[in-house]
């Protein structure tokens, strides 16, 4: 017989769970969401969506292959997920160039200057969003005038106040009005189904909560980071007097909080670790809403967030086996 | 039904009992018998025999070295050829003593039996020691030590380890069915030697077979418990079911003894019961030949000292052969070697997957698996930056080698392997 065995140490089985299975059940669970954008807003969705996605998968591919000369790895399929998280964040007629040059900033900046997967500190998306929104502010908010901003027409209801605005979000003309508005305007059923003005990927809270039922069932996420970034932002805005379903529904902070808080390279490893960062992200968001200069905050709190994560890290290790004694003993 | 179970993390790999079904089976006399001198923990042990000396069946051919350390006994009557430096299945060198089957001779060598019920704690601890019982369960810690604590710590209880919550292995599970009532009497003496009171018998959920047996077989026995466990790795890391069955965690670094508890297996049990009631000293287990690549899979009664060749058949395609379960076996890399009392199994698994290694993602899985509550990840990284006091100051001594964290690992990292290299290098600080 021939006596040679390969060795290798133990385990020496693995479950199946890969980097790969995790980013495709991701992108899966961005599917609804995208459809719901092509639903509202047509085939320029579909145009930022590939060029954004094209845009990150062209600048990982030459950065990987002609700067770091390491193999291509295109196929984990998480320079596809940033591609189509950007492209959620951004308005349906921002001119393409834009949408490239903010991919080319979302994997060349924010990922792969850090060395690539795993290495980053921020959401490569995100960075790619306030690249944008930072240098294009006036593009960056403008919206597409032929779709609606979530609020009912001022003669439907028979209540005075803001007209129904076309070319604004939801947020905005709650900042611009917030003293006018009148709850009872609000198309709630918009909201929901995603018929409202608004970044390509926020505006679908229902497909946004099924792509979130997806990750949880397929085991891409726990529920900590989720529930903590909803929970703090609906309680916190509820007691600065804000209506928690208008925070929760009419911006991105639904995208942000199953999405983009949720990536693994950003946030705290453990589930203590993770609900601090949640809870710092909601409260930060409703923060910036309410008292900062921009309608909407969930880009800057979750960056803020992903800023935290190396403390929260260091400070929710895990609790040890067997050191329970221990710690009384140092505490007496 | 209660159920019992560890809270920290812990994973569920797939079960892959391939041989419960598979009644224990003596495996082949091989002519010749190689025991090695260096089989379980402590020191190596002493031959007290002579190259061309005649032994009986069962007569002790080599004494422990030091306290922690454990006689060796012939399992075959023959002929000491030789004492011989042989490798064992890892590749290492080690000294043997290596016996000739003479076929015709049936004598034996035993020990007078004893009735559990009557013997002292110290006779029934002498027993122990005389017939070279070790931890069977894969530790071989010497038996005889265990039972007698350190000053000032008092056993309450005996904790038989009948989990078996590697995948593919059911050498235990194949005992439990077939042997309860001897298992049951073994873990009598051991509760005698011990002077405890209590003996729980831990076994997963997935041996109901196992479980009706023991449960009938320690009805006979005062004070002596079945407790159904979760089928979850690693139930039977000693840890984990102390913390299971009395929700008491050996603080780290110290006995589970300290927190009143003697763990054995229940394999261990059988042997006790073998060498105090029949005087027969251990000179063989029972383990499993299992595996998607092994032609001969199933639960054999093996004398130690038999060339693992001739134990298992690989098919053609077989790479490798693991000595032990799937999840802390150690890999062999020579079939010529000699079985010993730690052997529980040889796996020989298919094909292997094709993963590769990707960089960490930080998705803290290896942290939520962990049933240690160690940092996996941290750890396999300061063991890459060579940052040992770091390492240590992060509990990685604590670490019982699970692989909990590498069978996990999304990114496929080979963490427990940097995680033992770390362990290495700190015990070489101090």
């Amino acid at each position: 017989m021939d006596n040679r065995l390969l060795i290798s140490g133990s385990p020496h089985v693995h479950s199946r769970d890969s980097v790969d299975r995790r980013m495709w059940n991701v992108v899966i669970a961005l599917l609804p969401a995208l459809g719901v954008a092509l639903w509202t807003f047509g085939a320029r969705a579909l145009y930022v969506t590939l060029v954004a996605v094209g845009a990150c998968l062209a600048t990982e591919w030459i950065i990987e292959r002609y700067l770091f000369g390491r193999a291509c790895t295109l196929r984990n399929g998480s320079a596809l997920i940033t591609g189509l998280l950007l492209a959620f964040n951004l308005p349906d007629i921002l001119p393409l160039w834009m949408v490239a040059a903010g991919a080319a900033v979302a994997i060349g900046v924010g990922k792969m200057s850090f060395g690539g997967l795993g290495c980053n500190i921020w959401n490569p998306a995100l960075v790619g969003r306030v690249f944008l929104l930072l240098s294009f502010p006036a593009a960056m908010t403008t919206w597409n005038p032929s779709v609606g901003s979530g609020l009912l027409p001022a003669q439907a209801t028979g209540a005075s106040g803001v007209d129904a605005e076309t070319g604004a979000t939801l947020l905005a003309t709650l900042k611009t009005h917030a003293h006018e508005m009148d709850l009872s305007r609000v198309d709630w059923l918009s909201l929901a189904l995603g018929d409202m003005n608004g970044s390509l990927g926020e505006v679908g809270a229902i497909a946004i909560l099924l792509g979130l039922a997806w990750m949880l069932l397929s085991r891409t996420v726990t529920w900590h980071i989720p529930v903590s970034v909803l929970g703090s932002a609906a309680l916190f805005s509820w007691c600065t007097g804000a209506n928690p379903g208008l925070e929760l529904l009419s911006g991105g902070l639904l995208l942000g909080a199953v999405f983009m808080a949720t990536d693994y390279v950003t946030s705290p490893m453990t589930h203590k670790g993770q609900l601090i960062y949640g809870i710092l992200i909601g409260v930060l968001t409703i923060i910036i809403r309410r008292w900062g200069a921009y309608p909407e905050g969930v880009s800057f709190a979750i960056l803020l967030g992903n800023s935290f994560t190396p403390l929260l890290n260091k400070y929710c290790s895990p609790r040890r086996f067997g050191m329970a004694g221990k710690r009384k003993e140092a505490a007496a | 039904m209660k159920i019992f179970t560890f809270h920290k993390g812990g994973i569920h790999p797939a079960e892959r009992k391939l041989t419960a079904e598979l009644p224990i089976r003596p495996a082949p006399a091989a002519p010749v018998l190689t025991l090695l001198l260096s089989q379980s923990i402590g020191a190596p042990s002493k031959p007290v025999v002579k190259a061309g000396e005649r032994v009986a069946a069962g007569q002790p051919v080599a004494e422990p070295g030091g306290f922690v350390g454990a006689w060796i006994h012939s399992p075959c009557a023959g002929v000491v050829k030789k004492i011989e430096r042989v490798r064992t299945a890892q590749g290492y060198p080690a000294d043997a003593l290596v016996i000739e089957r003479d076929a015709e001779s049936g004598e034996r060598y035993a020990y007078p039996g004893l009735d559990p019920a009557q013997a002292s704690s110290e006779e029934i601890v002498a027993r122990v020691r005389e017939c070279g019982i070790v931890g069977l369960g894969g530790a071989t810690f010497p038996t005889a030590v265990k039972l007698v604590p350190p000053e000032g710590m008092t056993p309450e209880c005996v904790i038989l380890n009948g989990a078996e919550c590697e995948p593919y292995l059911t050498c235990d599970d194949r005992l439990m069915r077939e042997h309860a009532d001897e298992i049951a009497c073994g873990a009598y003496c051991l509760m005698r030697a011990a002077r405890v009171r209590h003996c729980y018998i831990g076994i997963e959920r997935n041996k109901p077979e196992a479980i009706e047996a023991m449960q009938r077989a320690a009805a006979g026995y005062e004070g002596m418990k079945v407790c159904v466990l979760r089928t979850k790795y690693p139930q039977g890391g000693e840890k984990q079911l102390i913390a299971a069955i009395l929700g008491r965690e050996v603080p780290s670094g110290a006995l589970p003894v300290s927190v009143g508890a003697i763990v054995d297996n229940v394999a261990t049990a059988y042997a006790v019961q073998q060498a105090v009631v029949e005087g027969k000293p251990l000179t063989g287990r029972v383990l499993t030949v299992t595996g998607e690549g092994a032609l001969n899979p199933g639960n054999y009664y093996v004398e130690l000292g038999t060339p693992l060749l001739s134990l298992v058949q690989l098919s053609p395609e077989a790479e490798r052969v693991i000595a032990g379960g799937p999840m802390m076996g150690k890999a062999v890399s020579r079939l010529d070697s000699p079985s010993t009392k730690g052997l529980s199994g040889l796996l020989v698994p298919g094909a292997p997957d094709a993963g590769k290694m990707q960089a960490c993602i930080r998705c803290g899985a290896c942290y939520n698996v962990c049933p240690m509550g160690l940092e996996p990840m941290m750890l396999a990284r300061q063991a890459e930056n060579a940052d040992w006091e770091g390492a240590a100051g992060r509990g990685v001594m604590d670490c019982v080698e699970c692989g909990s964290c590498a069978y996990t690992c999304p990114s496929r990292r080979r963490l427990l392997d940097w995680i033992r290299y770390a362990k290495s290098q700190v015990r070489n600080l101090k």
